[in-house]
Parts: C-alpha cells; sequence; structure tokens
C-alpha cells in the first residue's frame, strides 16, 4: 500500500521542538509531591564481604529518611529466576543488596534516601562500613589461563558462538604462500550516554507504581520490577518518553531503578535515583577482548584460510558473549576456517552490548589483518576485498537476502578520491604531517523483533499508532510517524505515534538496530488489517460508492478512501468513523519475521569506511581530516535522521580507535579514570569532515518495509578504516585500541 | 560533599583574617576545581569565604614599573582576552586558552588556577591510598597506570603533575605572585611558588596558611614577536597535558638573544632550565639548536612503566616549539602543533 | 582510610536569600550555599531543561548564560550567583518563536538524544556573542567543551556555522 509520500523524505525530528527548547524531560525531571532523594553508596572494595556497617552518624542528620542495605531490606524475590530480564546472559543475575557478598568494585552497597539531593550525598559519605577483602582478578591479559566456553541460554539465540571448523585449518595455514598472524587488544568501554542513569517513581498506592525510568525497553523493566518486588504486571508502569543517550546501557534493567522501587515500596513515598558519572562505570560495560588472528591468501590474494580465536572478559556470575569470530566468514569465502570464542570469568560487573557489540571490535582486527595482507601482497587494499567478494554468505553456504556492498565500496571510493592513494605507506606529506589513506569493511545484523502495535483512526479522522518502544535518540518518533502517515495515505501533522510507555503493545526493547524493522512491520501489518475494516465499514455506509470495491480497486490518500479508477469517489475516513457512531475504528496486530521464508537466507546491513588521517612526523598527533562511510541497509525510511544515525557511529568509530578505554586497576581491581574528564570521548575539535553514502539496495525478502536497520553498521568498519590510515601514514601498525599519538613517534 | 557556611567579606584584611580565625576554612573565587574536588569528597572545607567580588583582587592593570597585574580573582577569559595579555603577552594568552573550555576559563580565576590540585587518577579517588591526599598512605601511581605521570622531578613520595597550562606560561614569563595573608603581604618569584614533592607531597606549594593570592604581576618584557604554546594531549582540546611546551624568544635576526622555555605535564611544577636557557643565547635558531636545549632540559628525566614516552614527545615538541616561535602566525587553535 | 576535618551539620547550615533574574523573570529564593546553581534551577526552580551530564565541569550539558556569558551551572554555586541574571534553555526562543539557533539545530539534526542540546545552544549563543571564532576550526575549538555522546557534532558545527553567518545579531 505504501505510497511512500513521506517515506524516503529527509523529515526533521517531530520532537525536535521540545529538545531544543528544554521542554523534553528526561527520567530524573519529574517534580513529584514529596519527592524524596536516593544516593547510591558504592563499594570501595573489588571482593569480599561487608562485615558491619554503621548508620548511627549518618541516620542522625537531619533531613536523612532511611539508609537501606542488605542488612535491612525489605524482602523480596527468593529466586534468581525473578530477577532475569530479556537481556540477560546465562547466569546468575546480580542482585543489588542482596547479601553481604561484594562481587565487583563499585557495586552498590547500600541507598541513602533523604529529603534533598545534597543532604543525600552528605550522608553517604557519614556511614561506616568495614569489609573483609579477598583478592580479585580483573585483568583480562593476566587470567588468560581462566578461559573457557561461555555458557549457552537464551541470549544465545541472538548471539550464535561461531560456526563449526571448516577444512583443514592447520594445515592450510602453515603451508599458505601469503600469510598474516596478529593478536589484538581492546580495551574497556563504558557507554556513557551524557544522560545519568535515573529513576523517579511515583509512588501511587494500591501497590500501583508509575516509573519513569531510562531505559531502552519499558516493557523489560515493567516484568522486571513486578517480579522482583511480587507485584501484578499491569500495576508496574514504566515511562521513557524521552531517553538521554544509552547506546545498549539500557537494555538491562540497572540498579538505580531496583534501588528506586524499592525505597519508594518500603517508604510509601516518591523516591528519584540519580547515579553520579562515576557510578556510570559501575555496571555494564563493552568487554576487553584479545584477539588472535590468522588469515592466509594463494599468491593471487584469494583467502585460503581464516583463524579467528577471541578471548572476552565476563563477570565472575554471567557468562556475557558478542560474536566476534563470527564475522569473517561471512564476508569472505576461504575453504579452511577456525573461529574460537571463549571466555574469561573476573571480579567486574557483567559486560553488556555497546553500539555494534562484538561487530566492531572484531572488524577491527578482521579488517586490519586484510589491510596487512595487503600491503604483503602489493594489491591494494580495495582491489583485495574486491578479488574476495563474495554475494553469499559462505559461512552459512546461503545467499543474502541483499547485499549492495560492492556498490558500498564503489561508490565510497570515488567519493572519497581513493585514485589518489600511494601505494606504500610514509609516501604522502602536507608539511610535517604524514598523509594516510585506509578504507575498510562493515558488517552488522538485520534483526526483527516481534512487536505489536495498535493503530486507530479516531473521530477527526486522525489516525493514532501505540507501540511500547522508546526512542532513544534515533529518529523512531518520526519513522513510525512517516511509515503509519503512509500506510494510510495521510499527512504526518494528522498521525500520532504515542511511544515510550510500558501500558503500549509490545515491543522489545530498543537494540540492535532493530526497532525500525520490528515496530515498522508491526504498523505495516496493522495497517493492512486497518484499512480492511475501513473499507468495510465505508460499504456499509448508505449508498456507499465502495460497497463492491475490492481492495485492490481502492486507495486511500489524503485523508480519504479513494476509488482507483475513478479518484474524484471518496469517502473521508472521518466520516467512516462518524458512521461507526464516532467510535474509533481500530486493529491490534503483531508484526513478525518471516522465520520459515528467511531461513534460506543469511540477513546482514553492510558499509565501506574510508578515512584520512594526518599524523605529525615527530609529535605523532593523530588527526581525522575526512571520512566517507557508505552503508547498504535496505530501504532508508528517513534519510536525514539515518544520516544522524551513521554520522554518530562513525563519530563512535573515531572513538574507539582513538580515545576511550577505561583504564583497569589490576591492583585496586577498579577503572580509575571514571569520569568524562579522564574517559575520552571526541569533542567537537577531534571531528574532522564526514559524509555518509546511502547505497541503493532494495530488499523485497526480509520484511514488508524492506529496511534492515542503521544504529550500528556505521561504527563497524571506522576503527579499522583509521587504523589502516594510520599505517599508511606511518608504516607503524599499532594492534590495539584506542591507538594513542605517541605510540607513533 | 560536607555541608559548609558560606562567609561574605569585605576586603582582603577580613578575609585573610578570617581564614586565620578558621583554619579549615577555604577561599572561593571561580570554584572550578574547588568544588569538583568537594563534590568528589576530596576537599572538606568547613566555610567557603567569598573573594570573588573584591574590588583588590579583580583589577587588569598596567604597573608604574612597566609591567602588568592580573587580579586574582580575574577570570581566566578576560585575561587572555584583554588587549594587552593579547599583543604584550600573546604566550599567556595562548597558553590560557590552550586549557580547560570556554566555559571553565569564564569562571576560572587567576589564582585559583595556580592553586589547581593535580589530575592524578589515584589522587582524585578517595578511596584509594595517596601521599598527596593521605600523607604516608602511599602511592598506587608509581605502580599502576602511570601514563600522564611527572618525569622530571619526582619523588619516591609522588610522581603527580601540576595540570595548569596557564602557569606554563606565566614560568616562563617570570611573573611574581603576590600574596597577602595576617602577617602581612609579600611577593614569590614564580619559580619559587611551586614546589617539587620531596617527602611532602602534600604541599602543592609554597603558600602560608591562610594566606591569599591578590594578583599576579607579568613584568615588562612579555615577547610579543616570537613566542609559541604546544599542548600534546589524547584529544585535540578539553583534554590536559601530556607535555605542552611554552616558548618565548627574543631575536635578532636568526640569531636568540633570549630564550625562556617551559614545560607542562611532566613535573609537579611548571619545569624550566635556566641552563638551557642560558645555552640558547646567541645561538642561531633552528631544529638543532632546540635539540640541544632539549636534551639540558630533559637531563635526569625519568621514565615510568607508562609515560616512557614522554622523554622523547618533550624533546620533539621542545624542537617544533621553537620552530613554531620564530613565525608565531601558524599556530593554530587549541595550541595544536602546526608547520 | 581519611579522617576529615570537623564540619557544620546541615542544621547549622544557614539559608541565604538569593535573587536571581532567570530568562527575565526575578526568583527569590532560600537557600542552603551548598546547592549548585545547576540544582537550584532543576529541583528549586523546574527548570529542567538545563541538563546534569557529570557534575563536575566535565561535559557542559549545564551550560547557561549568566551576565552574558557561558559557564557551567554544576561548578557554580547558587549563593554565589545573586543578583544575577541566567539565560537557560527554556529562555531563548522569544515571543516570536524559536531563536535561529534553535531552529538551525533542528533543520540540521544537530542532536539526537537531546540531552546535551541545552548545553550546546547555551554554549554556542555564548560563542557567538564573544565574537572570537571566525573559521570552522576556530567554532569547533570553542565549542569543545560541550560533549555530545550520540555523535551529532557535525550537525551541531553545521548549524552554529549557519547562524554564525547568516547575519544573526545574538
Amino acid at each position: 500500500m505504501n505510497t511512500d509520500k513521506n517515506v524516503g523524505r529527509p523529515i526533521s525530528r517531530l520532537e525536535g521542538r521540545e529538545k531544543v527548547t528544554g521542554a523534553a524531560r528526561y527520567a530524573a525531571e519529574y517534580p513529584l509531591e514529596g519527592l524524596l532523594h536516593g544516593y547510591v553508596v558504592s563499594s570501595p572494595i573489588t571482593k569480599g564481604k561487608i562485615v558491619e556497617i554503621d548508620t548511627t552518624e549518618a541516620m542522625a542528620i537531619p533531613g536523612v529518611v532511611d539508609i537501606l542495605s542488605h542488612l535491612n531490606r525489605p524482602k523480596l524475590a527468593w529466586f534468581d529466576l525473578q530477577y532475569t530480564d530479556m537481556d540477560a546472559p546465562p547466569g546468575t543475575v546480580f542482585k543489588p543488596l542482596y547479601d553481604e557478598n561484594i562481587l565487583y568494585n563499585g557495586q552498590p552497597v547500600a541507598l541513602v534516601v533523604a529529603r534533598d539531593f545534597e543532604t543525600a550525598r552528605y550522608a553517604s559519605t557519614r556511614i561506616v562500613f568495614r569489609y573483609q577483602q579477598e583478592p580479585h582478578q580483573t585483568c583480562l591479559e593476566k587470567h588468560l589461563d581462566k578461559a573457557r566456553a561461555p555458557k549457552k541460554g537464551l541470549a544465545t539465540a541472538l548471539k550464535p558462538p561461531p560456526p563449526p571448523p571448516t577444512g583443514d585449518f592447520e594445515n592450510a595455514f602453515e603451508n599458505a604462500a601469503v600469510k598474516v598472524s596478529a593478536t589484538y587488544h581492546h580495551g574497556t568501554e563504558h557507554h556513557n550516554p551524557i544522560e545519568l542513569f535515573a529513576t523517579t517513581t511515583l509512588f501511587e498506592g494500591d501497590g500501583k507504581l508509575t516509573i519513569y525510568d531510562k531505559t531502552q525497553g519499558t516493557i523489560n523493566n515493567q516484568l522486571f520490577i513486578a517480579n522482583v518486588f511480587g507485584l501484578h504486571y499491569k500495576d508496574v508502569r514504566v515511562l521513557a518518553p524521552f531517553v538521554g543517550g544509552a547506546f545498549g546501557s539500557g537494555l538491562r534493567p540497572q540498579y538505580q531503578l531496583f534501588l528506586c522501587v524499592m525505597a519508594a515500596l518500603h517508604l510509601k513515598s516518591n523516591v528519584r535515583v540519580v547515579l553520579d558519572r562515576k557510578q556510570m562505570f559501575s555496571f555494564s560495560h563493552r568487554p576487553p577482548a584479545i584477539q588472535q588472528m590468522r588469515f592466509a591468501t594463494d599468491i593471487n590474494g584469494r583467502l585460503t584460510a581464516l583463524g579467528h580465536s577471541t578471548f572476552a572478559e565476563t563477570s565472575n556470575f554471567e557468562d556475557y558473549t558478542e560474536p566476534t569470530s563470527n564475522w569473517s566468514h561471512k564476508l569472505y569465502p576461504a575453504p579452511n576456517t577456525l573461529f574460537e570464542h571463549q571466555v574469561v570469568p573476573l571480579d567486574v560487573y557483567t559486560p553488556m552490548d555497546m553500539r555494534a557489540p562484538g561487530g566492531s571490535t572484531a572488524l577491527h582486527a578482521i579488517e586490519c589483518t586484510i589491510d596487512e595482507l595487503a600491503y604483503q601482497l602489493k594489491i591494494d587494499p580495495l582491489e583485495l576485498r574486491l578479488l574476495n567478494y563474495s554475494d553469499a554468505d559462505p559461512s552459512a553456504g546461503k545467499p543474502y537476502t541483499s547485499k549492495a556492498l560492492r556498490e558500498c565500496y564503489l561508490e565510497a571510493a570515488a567519493k572519497f578520491g581513493w585514485d589518489k592513494r600511494s601505494a606504500e605507506p610514509r609516501s604522502m606529506q602536507r608539511g610535517n604531517k604524514l598523509v594516510g589513506y585506509g578504507m575498510a569493511t562493515g558488517i552488522w545484523d538485520a534483526f526483527q523483533f516481534p512487536s505489536r502495535v495498535q493503530i486507530m483512526i479516531n473521530s477527526e479522522g486522525k489516525m493514532v499508532v501505540d507501540n511500547a518502544t522508546t526512542d532513544i535518540g534515533t529518529g523512531t518518533l518520526t519513522v513510525m510517524t512517516q511509515i503509519a502517515a503512509d500506510e494510510l495515505g495521510l499527512e504526518m501533522a494528522d498521525v500520532e505515534f504515542r511511544y515510550g510507555d510500558s501500558k503500549k503493545p509490545f515491543s522489545m526493547f530498543q537494540g540492535g538496530s532493530a526497532i525500525t524493522s520490528s515496530t515498522g512491520v508491526a504498523i505495516v501489518v496493522a495497517a493492512r488489517s486497518l484499512r480492511k475494516k475501513l473499507l468495510k465499514k465505508a460499504a456499509e455506509m448508505n449508498d456507499s460508492p465502495f460497497r463492491k470495491a475490492k481492495e485492490e480497486e481502492v486507495v486511500f490518500s489524503s485523508g480519504h478512501i479513494h476509488l482507483k479508477n475513478d479518484p474524484a469517489i471518496k469517502i473521508s475516513l472521518k466520516d467512516i468513523v462518524a458512521f461507526n457512531k464516532g467510535a474509533a475504528i481500530k486493529t491490534t496486530k503483531m508484526g513478525r519475521p518471516h522465520m520459515l521464508k528467511l531461513r534460506k537466507y543469511s540477513l546482514a546491513t553492510h558499509s565501506a569506511s574510508f578515512v584520512e588521517v594526518e599524523v605529525d612526523r615527530d609529535l605523532g598527533t593523530i588527526t581525522l581530516t575526512r571520512a566517507v562511510t557508505a552503508v547498504a541497509a535496505g530501504k532508508i525510511i528517513n534519510p536525514k535522521t539515518a544520516k544522524s544515525q551513521i554520522l554518530g557511529s562513525m563519530v563512535w568509530g573515531i572513538s574507539k580507535a582513538l580515545h576511550e578505554e577505561s583504564i583497569m586497576d589490576p591492583q585496586l581491581g577498579k577503572y580509575i579514570n571514571a569520569n568524562l574528564g579522564e574517559y575520552h570521548i571526541p569533542v567537537h575539535a577531534d571531528i574532522g569532515e564526514l559524509e555518509v553514502i546511502f547505497a541503493d539496495e532494495k530488499d523485497s525478502l526480509i520484511n514488508e518495509l524492506g529496511t534492515k536497520g542503521v544504529g550500528e553498521i556505521g561504527l563497524v568498519g571506522m576503527p579499522a578504516a583509521i587504523s589502516n590510515a594510520i599505517y599508511h601514514a606511518t608504516g607503524k601498525r599499532i594492534y590495539k585500541l584506542p591507538i594513542h599519538f605517541d605510540e607513533l613517534i | 560533599m560536607n555541608s559548609f557556611k558560606f562567609l561574605a567579606v569585605p576586603d582582603v584584611p577580613a578575609a585573610v583574617q578570617l581564614s586565620d580565625d578558621q583554619p579549615l576554612a577555604a577561599f572561593i573565587a571561580g570554584g572550578t576545581n574547588l568544588l569538583d574536588l568537594w563534590k568528589y569528597n576530596l576537599a572538606h572545607p568547613t566555610a567557603l569565604i567569598d573573594i570573588s567580588q573584591l574590588a583588590a583582587l579583580s583589577e587588569l592593570r598596567e604597573l608604574e614599573n612597566g609591567g602588568f597585574r592580573l587580579g586574582a580573582a580575574v577570570k581566566n577569559a578576560e585575561t587572555a582576552y584583554h588587549p594587552i595579555i593579547e599583543s604584550r603577552y600573546p604566550l599567556l594568552s595562548k597558553a590560557i586558552l590552550a586549557g580547560a573550555s570556554a566555559q571553565i576559563r569564564n569562571m576560572a580565576s587567576n589564582g585559583g588556577n595556580l592553586l589547581q590540585r593535580t589530575r592524578c587518577y589515584y589522587f582524585y579517588d578517595h578511596q584509594v591510598p595517596c601521599n598527596k591526599r593521605v600523607p604516608g598512605s602511599g602511592c598506587p601511581a608509581r605502580e599502576g597506570y602511570n601514563r600522564m605521570h611527572a618525569i622530571l622531578g619526582a619523588s619516591e613520595a609522588c610522581i603527580a603533575v601540576f595540570p595548569s597550562d596557564m602557569c606554563v606560561a606565566l614560568a616562563a614569563l617570570e611573573a611574581r605572585v603576590n600574596v597577602s595573608g595576617v602577617d602581612g603581604e609579600r611577593s614569590l618569584a614564580f619559580a619559587d611558588f611551586h614546589r617539587l614533592p620531596g617527602e611532602r607531597p602534600e604541599l602543592d606549594n609554597n603558600l602560608k596558611p591562610g594566606e591569599l593570592i591578590t594578583s599576579i604581576d607579568l613584568p615588562e618584557k612579555g615577547f610579543p614577536l616570537n613566542y609559541s604554546y604546544l599542548k600534546l594531549r589524547d584529544r585535540h582540546s578539553y583534554a590536559f597535558a601530556l607535555v605542552s611546551v611554552a616558548t618565548a624568544l627574543e631575536m635578532d635576526g636568526n640569531t636568540i638573544k633570549e630564550a625562556r622555555i617551559a614545560l607542562g605535564g611532566v613535573a609537579h611544577k611548571p619545569w624550566r632550565s635556566l641552563e638551557a636557557e642560558e645555552f640558547l643565547r646567541e645561538k642561531t635558531a633552528c631544529r638543532e639548536t632546540f635539540a640541544a636545549a632539549a636534551d639540558i632540559i630533559l637531563k635526569g628525566a625519568v621514565g615510568l612503566e607508562y609515560n616512557h614516552f614522554k622523554i622523547k614527545l618533550a624533546k620533539n615538541a621542545i624542537i617544533r616549539n621553537g620552530m613554531m616561535a620564530l613565525d608565531p602566525d601558524t599556530q593554530l587553535p587549541g595550541a595544536q602543533p602546526s608547520m | 582510610m581519611e579522617t576529615y576535618p570537623p564540619h557544620p551539620h546541615p542544621q547549622e547550615m544557614e539559608t541565604h536569600l538569593v535573587t536571581l533574574k532567570i530568562n527575565g523573570e526575578h526568583h527569590s529564593i532560600n537557600i542552603r550555599p551548598w546547592v549548585s546553581l545547576l540544582d537550584c534551577l532543576r529541583d528549586h526552580l523546574d527548570l529542567t531543561g538545563t541538563k546534569k551530564g557529570c557534575d563536575h565541569g566535565q561535559c557542559g550539558a549545564c551550560t547557561v548564560i549568566c551576565d552574558g556569558k557561558r559557564i557551567l551551572s554544576c561548578l557554580s554555586l547558587a549563593v554565589m550567583k545573586d543578583g544575577a541574571e541566567i539565560t537557560t534553555v527554556e529562555g531563548i526562543a522569544t515571543e516570536n518563536g524559536l531563536h535561529p539557533l534553535q531552529q538551525a539545530f533542528i533543520d540540521h539534526d544537530a542532536f539526537q538524544c537531546g540531552y546535551c542540546t541545552p548545553g550546546q545552544l547555551c554554549s554556542a549563543l555564548g560563542l557567538l556573542s564573544e565574537g572570537r571564532a571566525s573559521s570552522r576550526e576556530e567554532v569547533k575549538e570553542l565549542m569543545s567543551g560541550n560533549l555530545c555522546r550520540c555523535g551529532a557534532n557535525v550537525g551541531i558545527i553545521d548549524a552554529i556555522m549557519q547562524v554564525k553567518d547568516g547575519g544573526s545579531d545574538e
């Protein structure tokens, strides 16, 4: 049906006005009656036990209402299962204030509740804790001996283990004409959205709670709270109309939610808990990883062997995995492969998905290794990739539903001016600056989750669409409004998309670049049903010209149903609802991926990034002067917001390559740069000229919309492209991220 | 995070008297570092004495001796953009503008800039030992992640570095620091203001308890023709220096008549070598000359596990900055390396 | 562990009457000295447009205009701003509609999640009135006190350049 009147247009964000006027309220910004302020106390030790807590002095401070710890917390759900969430990896979920055991540094050990923020914060310093410390292990490099296969569980469905070996890898690698063996080290990263994690709980009495939470999954957190606190899920409403960035950190309920609700129920009061920036380093993160790469080609550059072994950190209570070793064979055919993924459990919090989890780490190692092969072979890096190009997915032996990676390579190379690259490292200069060109490939999943929407036409003839998804800055509100408007032939102004509310029909959490395809498809499916209903109702009207009209004979446009062959014959949606005695005409439908059909295919988005850097010959300083990323992600609903997604993830690529890292001090067992002054993310001055190209990729197989998602793919190729450009500029291959400029002098 | 009294005072004598009466009180002007430390539970003033509005601390004016006075409560941005600073002391202007962000420079005071505490990770975490914070408790930085730490003038007890950019220029310009206390006023040479950690790393400087910085005096000579401030850090802006260099030259053709070089990010105080500056006198300005001076300046530099790079980086930075000083117009925004 | 010097108990902390002119409106509040200007705006005056991102002067989300200059409200004590004139993001728009900079932010998609946006806007207004940046490089340098984790940097700088070059009188 889609008329594409709005879909495909660069529409500005519908919530733009709220965001530029300060009217948009985030989780910590609801001024409730008698609001109490919670401040979290964090463990200074990494492993051991709390032996004693003395709250006498703190409780005596005027304004302090209560101090909750494992010693006096209310009784809670007993079984681990009840603490679980939709994104929980296999293992035992961390339970805040559960008992005296300290599992990681920064673990919440108490919540101070006071009448104002300053008093709560102050009182947190006047509690006396006594700990019994035990030796801890927090360093991946030092504890590789603990590596083991990860446990499997529900979350494994979205994160399959690497495919089994093919051919005879060891033999093929050993005897290969051209080969590269390298080990890559990646540090820990924390999501660090600029909004601090926060929850405001409205205690409504009668066991009812309304919770403003920073989350990517309203229903995920609603069910978590209902389970843990033994409430009926209908009595728990989680609202997240505005989310100040999340990048994966909101995929699981975080501990401030638990603590806030616990305090609200216990004190029968409205409570707010906001973490501080240091505490933003006390939960999920991208795990550090060590990747051993062994790639080989024949003398003509055809890949003959792909070996990729990953050792990644997890916690001692859950087995988090992210697909890393899985990717190279999805891009490149090779007869001999060996892929492994092992976890190393340490005394840290469980890692978690962070923008392009696995892919961004893996493709750095993969695409740098391919680059290294290209130099050995004296083949242009782009040519080497084209030489090994595969239209199908060699790892699964299936075709892709679509794959316009070749177009990405060629269009981005042309835009970038790749042909101006001189082959030798250190061969291009501007004054004291060595100039380097680098490129790399990106690949990412094209997920679709089940999603349910209700859509209705109300008595004004306007459309209302309901779904529980969030809009974490992705443009979801705008994109869904575009899709919905076109489905019913309405102006966008006549469509209201209501979201960010667990009371709305089901949506999975907003992650994996999946929501456009998930909720978008659900809108298409529901609209199909609603059009039928509307036409049927129109046919029932007196002297209806649509009495005998079949679906394919009408068109929905400008708020009316028209006869296709005589568009002057029409009836307005408003009149149809009026005929329905003014009662809204509505339907609720589930959109689902076509599992059966899609089983025969592989699904992926692709990208190609081209980067120019300048490296100061004497000082090593790195300037990313420009970058072009071309993306093949199926249909682009909104080129404006989609471009921003790609630009944003390119900035993430710059950050991962050159800036961010949470530094673990293994002696202390804690991150020592847990603040935004020392945990560097790029500032404006770090960002050069960035360009985005969307390749024309038509995909009629993947889903009703032909969309694949754009939230992550823009990041995947960037770190390797930057590393490769630095190699080209300097002749130095740095096998770790982030690359520090001083490593280049 | 602790509570404190807020005390307004009419003038400097009242401020220093109050400070003498209440030894655990702190002066506050811009607050950009003090409130940061207070919120991290690192500073625990029982009272804040507001000196931000005191007229005596708020002047930027020329001195009779041809120098220029920077009031201690004057904001960094106002100082950096003052026409006389821009024209006669451009090195100072550049150095100030290389530090922090526009917002912080609008808030931070000149006196406060001298009193910044180190950014050492371990100092900044009240839950771990630190000899600077709790004398005798130990120094995890020495065996820990010491990428940002000192290569010059460090001690067994402390390897912290002083984070200011402005002070690197003030050291090169040989400013003087005027302070006031209950016992009267005195003036310290800039080189004598900050101190090396030695066995007393808890002391950043030679201020006596209760003393207040009232102003900083620049001498007449500002090296307005040949100067450069170069700052090397992990971002292109808004990050503390791993190494910074302030270079001021007085030239006669291509011959150096007088040179000043101060380093930031390498020691517990801005680092100067009078020997190197003497060496440069009457030399031809070129890479080789600056390289030789760098070797003198970095004599005795000691690298630790993660900061060894600073020795070579500092040398290369001294050379480059010398060359940039010969042609100051080449300087880029944010004290990034050019040429 | 450390021992702290004695300090006045919060109940001994007197409140101070502070008068602020915020977005043209006078507010008089009794406030304790340990309340930052940021928390004063957000918790005491329900002006939540000004954001808390780090509370330590490291992200710029709390930027407001104070007596004509862009400052960080998280590192300011409300009590020290008695008599000051403050503009927050809520006060940028005119009666006739959005400020050109706000419109440029929308047009250039200069934000995603929107959380750093109020700080970026106030900082950019400060930058424009300072008149110290002419080139794109200088604008980037002088806007570097405002972090954007969504990576909307290109749009933000584009929007500011457009308004700067468009001869806006702000």
